[in-house]
């Protein structure tokens, strides 16, 4: 649908532009969760049903979170950001549009624009057996990585012995 | 003649949606949806509210609320109007901007979360293929609602609990999701339509395949119950919101409709993860026994509501509040090592379905049961030690 | 102890269990349920209760047997200084044992029963009246004698021990009196 399409990347990158510009940190986190749910908006124009809610999942329910802790726990968080230099900016711009050209020129590499419901099936199913059979190596690895960051939060966490003091 | 009752809504509903001109039938047919999910969840809410008073009230041998109406029935009423009535206090200091959508933020993705729920049989309003993914999507957006109703006031303390609740609700949406998995591994599909369809009575049987009827659902269930009451910040995890410690924690800028949203929210979330576990472990919409099939499907969802809804009551009458460090050793040291354990479970119960020699069904049932309380026993015995569960021993200085 | 716990959770089995016999226990048995369902039902008086004072008068005529002489001792006594007391004067202006005006400033009371301990005639005494709102915060608190005067038989219902043994005193300093006035007419 054109219209659903317009509108939610209207969200999005009203969003993502809030959240580079605001003055709040807070208010830029909270900018930045509203552009993650446009980018799920925009995975469900595409019937990726289950990328999206991932999406929703993993980056409005943790990276948001997390930015949000880091945020509250270490930066006096109610003191506005200071002034803005007009030097980021322009290496900010510059960085993006090179990421643009990089997209846009990978994309007739991948075989161009799929119309949706042109036989491409992203079914739960069908992602899950892929997953297991041609991209399992990759699962495995990923599986690992996340463990070592859970074993190293964990030992950061862990209390310190007394004779360490 | 059962099966008239049994779809009598659906049919009601097309027949509306018939009378509409062909262009705006879709917009009749989900409005008129949402429409009902939301009155029919809103007066389960009403009901609730004052059915908990009561019950506490029965619990603490005192009556509850019966000035208002014959039983007190119109207290939701009355608390209603309250809510309307009252100021609506923001803080000079706050973010009115963010203050006034932190309740907005709460109510919406619970109400979403409604969607995918089959409330009878052809009666979810939307059977997503990914359904079970998507109700955790949603229930991940309130946290943030969480952390901007605590910030907006500019209040430390209001600051600091929403970090603990935050803290809280990640640390029990794993075990939450875990709890799921071996449901949707053995049903060997997403979409909550089609796990409700999995449990269906069997071919020659008459006892309907609940997946609470094994042993790794028994301890899902178990799981699934104990995470959604910390999710949805129930007593004994009501540390967020615990009125005698922290007045409130995150919502202690709040006063009059906002606060109403946000325990409607609180109550809302509640309904939909039972319902939620009612689909997965209860069968859903269905019912027990082959010989109970004409008590209409919608029936038998509500009924199994209302017995979760009893015992999240009971639970709260019952069990003081969780501190803070028991709750997340709660949730790390023993919810998350026993959910993958069932996990285990569930995969050894279905690749040994084929068993067929005398006493396979104990063999089974045994071997779950046996592994799961052997887990649940070194782990809970090594909390109790390590964290003090026990009787507190006191040591003087001398 | 820790030590001698078999199986960790059985408490919070046992919890459950209490409160269900709790839950069942109030339907079947309506006296576990404490609550007293004012104002359909009122807690019994006690004997050692007090609000404000109220002045007792014997008999059936609230002027003639009011036991106050306007002698004033609750009127110095009282701390917050409460009562204010006019005696009553006859044609010729001498002054009568009994007042014409007796007020009692109720939102300046604070119930400390001085003046019922200090008057030597029992004619102050404390009452046990609690639902006394008025809309008038100033005026309406302001009890006059008319409203400050009740019966013996009142005295009796609220304050049960006490009365009866002021009673039996008072008849009997009256007994006394008639005997002596006998004796002293007669003799």
């Amino acid at each position: 649908m054109e219209t659903a399409f317009l509108i939610v990347s209207a969200i999005t990158l009203a969003g993502a532009v809030a959240a580079v510009s605001l003055r709040n940190l807070v208010h830029c986190v909270l900018a930045a969760a509203v552009a993650f749910a446009g980018l799920a908006g925009v995975f469900l124009t595409l019937e990726a049903e289950f990328v999206a809610f991932a999406q929703l999942l993993v980056y409005v329910g943790a990276v948001s979170i997390l930015m949000v802790m880091a945020l509250g726990l270490t930066r006096h968080v109610t003191a506005p950001a200071g002034a803005r230099a007009w030097a980021p900016w322009t290496v900010g711009v510059g960085v993006a549009l090179l990421v643009l050209a990089a997209v846009v020129s990978a994309v007739p590499a991948a075989g161009g624009p799929q119309p949706a419901g042109s036989g491409w099936v992203a079914a739960v199913r069908v992602m899950g057996e892929t997953l297991m059979t041609r991209h399992v190596v990759a699962l495995e690895v990923l599986g690992l990585l996340l463990t070592a960051a859970l074993i190293g939060a964990g030992v950061i966490a862990l209390p310190r012995r007394k004779d360490e003091e | 003649m059962v099966e008239a009752i049994d779809q009598v809504f659906v049919n009601l509903k097309h027949a509306v949606v018939g009378w509409a001109p062909p262009a705006w039938q879709a917009w009749v047919s989900a409005g008129l949806t949402v429409a009902a999910l939301m009155g029919v969840f809103m007066s389960l809410f009403a009901l609730v509210v004052l059915l908990e008073r009561k019950g506490l009230g029965r619990i603490q041998n005192r009556p509850g609320p019966n000035r208002v109406g014959p039983w007190g029935l119109l207290q939701p009423m009355a608390d209603f109007i309250k809510m309307l009535t009252k100021e609506d206090v923001v803080p000079a200091g706050a973010d009115r901007v963010v203050h006034f959508l932190a309740p907005v933020a709460m109510v919406a993705p619970v109400l979403l979360a409604y969607a995918v729920l089959p409330v009878g049989r052809n009666m979810a309003a939307v059977d997503l293929d990914a359904g079970v993914l998507y109700f955790f999507a949603v229930g991940a957006c309130i946290e943030l609602s969480v952390f901007m109703a605590g910030w907006a006031g500019r209040n430390k303390f209001a600051l600091l609990g929403a970090m603990r609740a935050i803290a809280q609700m990640i640390s029990y949406e794993l075990p939450l999701m875990l709890a799921a998995v071996p449901a949707v591994m053995l049903a060997g599909t997403l979409s909550l339509g089609g796990i409700v369809e999995a449990q269906a009575v069997p071919a020659g049987g008459w006892l309907a395949r609940w997946h609470v009827l094994t042993p790794w659902g028994l301890a899902g269930l178990a799981l699934f119950t104990i995470a959604a009451l910390a999710e949805a910040n129930r007593s004994p995890f009501d540390l967020p919101e615990g009125e005698s410690e922290i007045v409130a924690g995150h919502l202690v800028e709040y006063s009059g409709f906002k606060y109403a949203l946000f325990f409607i929210g609180e109550y809302l979330g509640m309904f939909a993860v039972s319902g939620l576990g009612i689909t997965l472990f209860l069968g859903g919409w269905r019912s027990p026994a082959s010989f109970l099939d004409w008590v209409p499907s919608y029936l038998w969802f509500f009924a199994k509501l209302g017995g979760f809804v009893a015992l999240f009551i009971w639970l709260r009458g019952t069990l003081p509040r969780v501190r803070g460090d028991q709750l997340m050793a709660l949730a790390w040291k023993l919810l998350v090592p026993m959910a993958l354990l069932n996990i285990a479970v569930a995969a050894g119960w279905h690749y040994s379905a084929g068993w067929s020699f005398a006493g396979a069904w104990l063999a089974r049932w045994g071997l779950g049961l046996g592994i799961l309380g052997l887990g649940y026993g070194a782990l809970a015995r090594g909390l109790y030690e390590s964290q003090g569960f026990g009787p507190r021993v006191y040591r003087f200085a001398d | 102890m820790s030590r001698g716990v078999r199986l960790v959770g059985l408490g919070i089995v046992k919890g459950l269990i209490e409160t269900a016999r709790n839950f069942i226990g109030s339907y079947r048995d309506p006296r576990r349920l404490v609550t007293v369902e004012y104002p359909e039902v009122r807690l019994p008086p006690v004997e050692r209760a007090r609000t404000f004072p109220m002045l007792v008068y014997d008999g059936a005529d609230p002027e003639a047997g009011l036991r106050c002489v306007a002698c004033k001792i609750c009127e110095k006594e009282c701390p917050p200084q409460c009562i204010y007391i006019e005696a009553d004067r006859d044609a010729r202006g001498r002054v009568l044992k009994r007042p014409r005006v007796f007020d009692v400033d109720c939102s300046v009371c604070m119930g400390c029963q001085i003046c019922a301990e200090v008057c030597p005639f029992d004619a102050i005494k404390m009452n046990t009246e609690y639902e006394l709102a008025v809309a008038d915060r100033f005026g309406g608190l302001l009890l006059r004698k008319s409203q400050l005067v009740r019966s013996t038989e009142y005295h009796r219902t609220v304050h049960p021990q006490e009365a009866v043994e002021i009673d039996a005193q008072v008849a009997q300093a009256r007994a006394r009196a008639e005997a002596k006035a006998r004796a002293g007419g007669g003799g």
